[in-house]
């Protein structure tokens, strides 16, 4: 179907060569070469100053001295001194080298000719020759026997590192549907694991809260990328919840998972005007009043809520645990 | 002999006694290299990639890759007392207490944009001008290699200093892996060892950014240069320059004295980013923590793309017998990143098949002259060039005062409308080059002299080109199209048909050509030319 016999076809004009060479001044004026020495010699003793610079920032000056630079404002001088010493020592020894290959060196062009790259056909007739009887001598067509258990053997060799990998890491579980939240915990402020009345909250108002320790416990990384929510407090009457939605907010405060739907960054900001929360990962935008319903960005689902009530002693608490695993989706995620 | 000639002649006996290597050294110092200013881009990556390992070893010395909880105490006033992983108080040691480690810092970051840079530069420059035609389809390949890799080590790096932003990114390679149908829990529990964040991760990114893959690179590097090297360098046409020489400066001191000399200028224009440009400055950051984040927080540029896909993705989910799928993960995360990196790859073999060429190619194209290739390119790149604005539309939206929501519909439709349209027009503007050319060598360059002719007439006098000149605009081979047959000879259709057909469209697109002027155009215009 494809050939490699396409005609070549007849160029409209012959090749008219090479041109011909042209002589630099510095080929044939003795001075211009001497000039040209001695600024290559210039460009290699402004290096050596490069280097001096270098040396004298790092043994004498003082590291918090701060100067100004155009653009990039305040700046650290040593390191700036330091950086550009080390700049110039490097940047003139390469500047050198070009100029002295650029005006000094011959700079004849030369012909190398090039070989196709396909070996002799007698050797590749020889090399298939040479596969063939290796693979005769080692027996390998006629004793399948070897052939089909070294087969197997090697396929199980492969399980080795794949078992070895296994311990990487724990599986699963059902952890990725699980928060510390449940029924009755505390909500805490964070920073300052202090437990929160509404009357702390005022209208407008938003806090990042995490679920209170129990003594003992200690909080990682990994619980506050799970456990992270935000407190709203809005007036009621702008709710466009559904009973019970409605009943998981306690006087116009109503909690979300900070972590976002769509890939898990801290969804941080929030607008008071709009009632917005806006994830600065994707620009994800969420629907404070209707239960943080996503009204743009690329996240699918809205923000777990978290039910809220109060406690006997007037604290705000978990009503129950998240009634959805929070944060990013995943295989085997069941629900909408 | 001077005394410096014998002992450098019996250090050369000594070596070449043991090691025959005088006679290839004797072929290999002389090798020519075609000059051009577009072959120094992959230069520029391989020498940036040195200067990551020098960096980077230097900043071994004191990194220390764990997640252990810290407290700092360090000079940086205003973290003190904070909590932070023990990474990131290293970096800020790095970067406060060490003489000179900001500096490598810096010097090491701006490298590994340079390098990104580089490497996305040369492999432009090898896609415009055919240098991956037969036989350089294997060079190609690693090339693509050494993109992927570089992108994933770059990743790797910006998440070592553990400060907010890097976490932030973490976090977001993680939902990635998550959302893999079926084993995506289970892989995002092998590799955080359990729940996000995690202790683990830091210290085996950290083998797979120091150890690991700088492995691979010097691997893939040194075969990629020394096919190079055995296949030796492609050149432009022009006067003297066949598909069966090259023509250029011998290595040995020209190439040798200008390659290492712009080693030098290469390090020494990175060093002096590293010295008035700050970047990534962790300590503004502050320590990661998943309930916090900054405003505005972008990836590296050669991730911004990557970034933006995600964002102009649409909300869609599929929840079904128990189950997710995020395709608003899948899609821009991984299914169009793997399809644009194995259309990439399989380029040179696609090309070939389009225009049925399977014989060697030694002497560069000019883009205009391969229309449909310069065409695609400039359509990939739109694609990239839009998803990567996406990916900067929280800085474009406050820096113009646009909305997000208008950028975010600009890309949702200019990345599907503006790729086929920047196609059309690049072969449009291609066909109208060639046509240029056409022009140039039968008429001649315009003078903008004017004359008048003795019956009063002005006429412009035209400038005839120099045979040089008129040997490249010509010397390039405009294919036939290829002739497929659809049925054999007894009128039977052809069992590939369908392929076949496919195969002569491709072909027919391909070679869609401005008549470059004939031999017998030439003579017919004699000295006719103005
Ligand atoms: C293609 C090669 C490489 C790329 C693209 C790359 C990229 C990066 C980047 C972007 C960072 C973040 C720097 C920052 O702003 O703090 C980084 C950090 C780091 N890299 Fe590399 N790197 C490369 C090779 C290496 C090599 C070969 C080594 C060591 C032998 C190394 C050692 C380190 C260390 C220790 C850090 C963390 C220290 C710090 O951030 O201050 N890198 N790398
Ligand atoms: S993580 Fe929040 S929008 Fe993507």
């Amino acid at each position: 179907m494809t050939t490699d016999n396409h005609s070549k076809e007849i160029a409209p004009l012959s090749d008219p060569g090479i041109p011909e060479h042209v002589h630099r001044r510095t080929d044939t004026d003795p001075k211009a070469a001497k000039k040209a020495e001695r600024q290559v010699a210039i460009l290699f003793s402004i290096s050596a100053i490069g280097t001096i610079l270098f040396v004298y920032s790092y043994t004498f000056m003082s590291g918090d001295i701060f100067v100004f630079l155009p653009v990039m404002g305040s700046t650290n001088a040593k390191q700036l001194f330091l950086g550009l010493g080390m700049a110039i020592s490097l940047f003139f020894i390469g500047l050198g080298a070009v100029h002295w290959a650029k005006m000094l060196m011959p700079d004849n062009e030369i012909i190398a000719h090039r070989h196709e790259f396909r070996s002799e056909e007698s050797d590749r007739e020889d090399f298939v020759k040479t596969v063939k009887a290796g693979a005769e001598a080692a027996g390998l067509g006629r004793r399948s026997l070897i052939k089909r258990s070294l087969g197997a053997a090697l396929g199980l060799v492969g399980l080795t590192p794949l078992l070895l990998l296994r311990d990487l890491g724990p599986l699963p579980k059902d952890d990725f549907t699980k928060t510390s939240w449940k029924a009755g915990t505390r909500l805490v402020t964070d920073p300052g694991n202090r437990p929160i009345k509404p009357s702390d909250l005022e209208v407008g108002a938003v806090a990042q809260v995490l679920p209170e320790l129990q003594p003992g416990e200690l909080r990682k990384l990994e619980n506050i990328g799970k456990d992270a929510v935000l407190l709203i407090r809005i007036r009621p009457e702008e709710f466009q919840l559904d009973a019970e939605r409605l009943s998981w907010t306690h006087e116009g405060i109503i909690a979300f998972s900070k972590i976002c739907s769509h890939m898990g960054c801290a969804v941080a900001l929030y607008e008071q005007q709009t009632k917005h929360l806006l994830c600065p990962c994707h620009q994800s935008t969420f629907d404070v009043t209707r239960a943080a319903k996503v009204i743009f960005g690329p996240s699918a689902r809205p923000l777990p809520q978290l039910a809220l009530m109060i406690d006997a002693d007037g604290y705000l608490v978990a009503k129950q645990p998240f009634t959805e695993p929070v944060g990013p989706s995943f295989w085997e995620r069941d629900s909408a | 002999m001077s005394a410096k000639e014998r002992a450098a002649g019996s250090v050369a006996n000594y070596v070449d006694e043991r090691t025959g290597a005088a006679k290839w050294m004797k072929k290999n110092l002389t090798k020519v290299f075609p000059d051009h200013w577009s072959f120094m881009l992959g230069e520029v990556a391989l020498y940036s990639f040195i200067i990551l390992l020098l960096s980077g070893t230097f900043l071994t010395f004191w990194f220390d890759p764990s997640m252990k909880e810290v407290e700092y105490e360090g000079n940086y006033g205003p973290l003190s007392g904070l909590k932070m992983s023990a990474a990131y108080a290293s970096t800020l040691h790095i970067s406060f207490d060490i003489r000179g480690g900001l500096l490598m810092r810096q010097i090491h970051h701006w490298a590994a944009l340079l390098f990104m840079v580089a490497i996305v530069t040369h492999l432009l420059r090898v896609f415009f001008t055919g240098a991956f035609r037969k036989p350089r389809e294997f060079n190609w390949l690693l090339g693509i290699g050494l993109l992927t890799l570089g992108i994933v080590e770059g990743f790797l790096g910006y998440s070592l200093p553990d400060d907010l932003l890097s976490g932030t990114g973490i976090r977001i390679a993680e939902a990635i892996i998550q959302a893999i149908p079926v084993v995506g829990s289970y892989l995002a529990y092998f590799v955080f060892g359990g729940p996000f964040p995690g202790e683990v991760f830091i210290p085996r990114i950290y083998t797979v950014h120091i150890l690991l893959l700088p492995g691979i690179f010097l691997a893939l590097i040194t075969v990629h240069l020394m096919l190079v090297w055995y296949q030796k360098h492609t050149q432009y046409p022009g006067p003297g320059r066949t598909e069966k020489n090259v023509v250029g400066y011998p290595l040995m001191p020209i190439y040798m004295a200008k390659a290492g000399g712009f080693f030098f200028i290469v390090f020494g224009f990175t060093a002096f980013l590293g010295a008035v440009a700050s970047i990534n400055p962790i300590w503004l950051f502050g320590p990661y923590t998943p309930a916090q984040i900054t405003a505005g927080s972008q990836p590296d540029w050669y991730m911004g793309w990557l970034d933006g896909l995600v964002r102009m993705a649409p909300p869609l989910e599929t929840h079904a017998f128990g189950h997710t799928i995020s395709w608003n993960i899948l899609i821009p995360g991984l299914i169009i990143p793997g399809i644009l990196f194995t259309g990439m790859a399989l380029y040179p073999f696609i090309e070939s098949w389009m225009t049925g060429d399977k014989r060697e190619h030694h002497l560069l194209d000019r883009p205009r002259n391969v229309p449909t290739r310069t065409a695609i390119g400039v359509m990939s790149l739109t694609f990239m060039i839009v998803t990567l604005l996406n990916g900067g539309n929280d800085i474009i939206a406050t820096h113009f005062g646009l909305t997000i929501n208008q950028i975010m519909w600009f890309s949702r439709i200019g990345v599907l409308v503006l790729p086929p349209i920047a196609y059309i027009v690049t072969k449009r503007i291609c066909l109208s080059l060639q046509r240029a050319d056409r022009e140039l060598v039968l008429h001649g360059k315009e003078t903008g002299r004017l004359v008048m002719l003795p019956h009063g007439e002005f006429i412009e006098v035209h400038e005839e080109l120099s045979p040089e000149k008129k040997w490249t605009l010509t010397q390039h081979e405009q294919l036939p199209q290829l002739e497929i047959a659809q049925e054999n000879q007894s009128g039977v259709r052809n069992p590939k048909g369908l392929r076949a057909k496919l195969q002569q469209r491709a072909s027919r697109a391909h070679q869609e050509q401005i008549e470059k002027p004939s031999a017998k155009d030439l003579l017919e215009l004699g000295d006719g030319h103005h």
